[in-house]
């Protein structure tokens, strides 16, 4: 037998004493376990604010963490920065390459990030009189699709070349590089605790990496199409996923295992982006349908629906305090709701 | 940390990786569903009352409430 046949052999044996793990710790499913749980009530949320501005697809947005400031990028080749509570636009950083995927806030306020086609991260200074390049990490040999500040000297990248790294800004070199997934890397988040992050992949899975040792913890299947959003659960146990299945699932980290899916026969578009309310009640989900649909986490029920754009819904937003849910499409504007 | 050149990767190279991963994760303990779900199901529902989404923000202590008179845009 070649190496090859003998590999697959070993993986499909030890993937069905996985999936046998599961199953025997499997003794009921979330809906079930809350089913005791009051639904939550009707979600009727109105927009507060339309921010106009932007000349192209919005394809990322995060907000500060001082829940007022947010970071929006544009294919129109801009970041801006906006103040939420009066729709004015703070600061606009032109980009060397107006195909951007991703824009993040570092959690001091002080610095912004975006990358995209490019295959690059470029950070930025705000607090500088004019705006200021601080580094341009190079190195990922595919698209940036998500960066996230862990704090102004460290940030982490996914790439569509597979891998996510984890980037001293001071020297502008990878630390690590976290190589696991065989499909280009889509979304990541941070744990609460910041001691590991999740990705999601083309590869249908979801992963839970060691930030500080590199390795690869856990790997959650179920999705059957590319991860597009990833996020924690404020506990910090368990995960949410959004995925071009049309489909989101929470996995419990202890479990090892989907405990529950959002899921609707009537929903036919991928889920673009997704958020969680402050408590985790709450889940905003976006999706190409050009609908935001808002599902209540422990009874997997629809419980609200944000309308209003006329286009792809592309990212999602709630600031720490968990006042609102910004919701940012590919018709150009971005809409907050409370 | 040596740069790691995923073009490079075979197929082979691939399958061992997966192979690798998996006799890591056949070693997890696993905690029973029932107990995980009890868990979330309690963390959520007691930051539930003090979730603005959830119970509403009244309109004085809304901090996007709507403006009055003109907006330009």
């Amino acid at each position: 037998m070649g190496e090859m046949e003998q590999m697959k052999k070993e993986a499909e044996a030890l993937k069905t004493q996985i999936e046998a793990a599961r199953k025997a710790a499997c003794d009921t499913d979330m809906a079930s376990a809350a089913s005791g749980v009051a639904p939550a009530p009707r979600v009727q949320l109105k927009t507060r604010r339309t921010l106009k501005g932007h000349l192209a697809k919005i394809y990322a947005m995060h907000w500060s963490t001082d829940n007022k400031l947010m970071v929006s990028a544009s294919q129109d080749g801009k970041l801006l920065i906006w103040d939420s509570h009066s729709g004015n636009k703070v600061n606009a950083v032109p980009l060397k390459s107006s195909w951007v995927m991703t824009c993040a806030y570092a959690p001091s306020g002080n610095l912004v990030a975006s990358g995209g086609l490019d295959n690059m991260c470029t950070v930025y200074n705000l607090k500088t009189p004019v705006i200021k390049t601080v580094k341009e990490l190079d190195a990922h040999t595919g698209y940036l699709s998500c960066a996230r500040f862990l704090s102004d000297t460290e940030i982490l990248t996914s790439s569509g070349d597979t891998t996510c790294a984890l980037w001293d800004l001071e020297t502008g070199k990878q630390k690590t590089v976290f190589l696991n997934h065989v499909g280009d890397c889509m979304c990541l988040a941070l744990s609460p605790d910041m001691n590991s992050f999740v990705s999601g992949a083309c590869d249908s899975l979801a992963k839970l990496w060691d930030i500080r040792d590199g390795q690869c913890k856990q790997t959650f299947q179920g999705h059957t199409s590319d991860i597009n959003a990833i996020s924690f659960y404020p506990s910090g146990n368990a995960i949410i996923t959004g995925s071009d299945d049309c489909t989101c699932k929470m996995y419990d980290l202890r479990a090892d295992q989907e405990v529950i899916g959002y899921q609707d026969a009537a929903l036919n578009s991928g889920v673009t982006s997704l958020a969680l309310s402050v408590s985790g009640r709450l889940v905003f989900a976006g999706y190409d349908d050009f609908n935001c649909n808002i599902w209540d986490s422990l009874k997997g029920e629809k419980v609200g629906v944000l309308s209003g754009h006329d286009n792809r819904v592309s990212c999602t937003g709630v600031p720490v305090d968990g006042m609102c849910v910004c919701t940012g499409s590919w018709d150009s504007f971005l809409k907050i709701w409370n | 940390m040596p740069v790691i050149n995923v073009e490079d990767l075979t197929d082979l190279d691939k399958a061992k990786m997966e192979v690798t991963q998996l006799k890591l994760e056949v070693k997890l303990e696993r905690a029973q569903v029932s107990k995980c779900c009890e868990e979330i199901s309690e963390y959520i529902q007691s930051g539930a009352d003090e979730d603005p989404l959830v119970k509403g923000i009244p309109e004085e202590k809304n901090p996007f409430k709507e403006k009055g008179g003109c907006v330009i845009c």
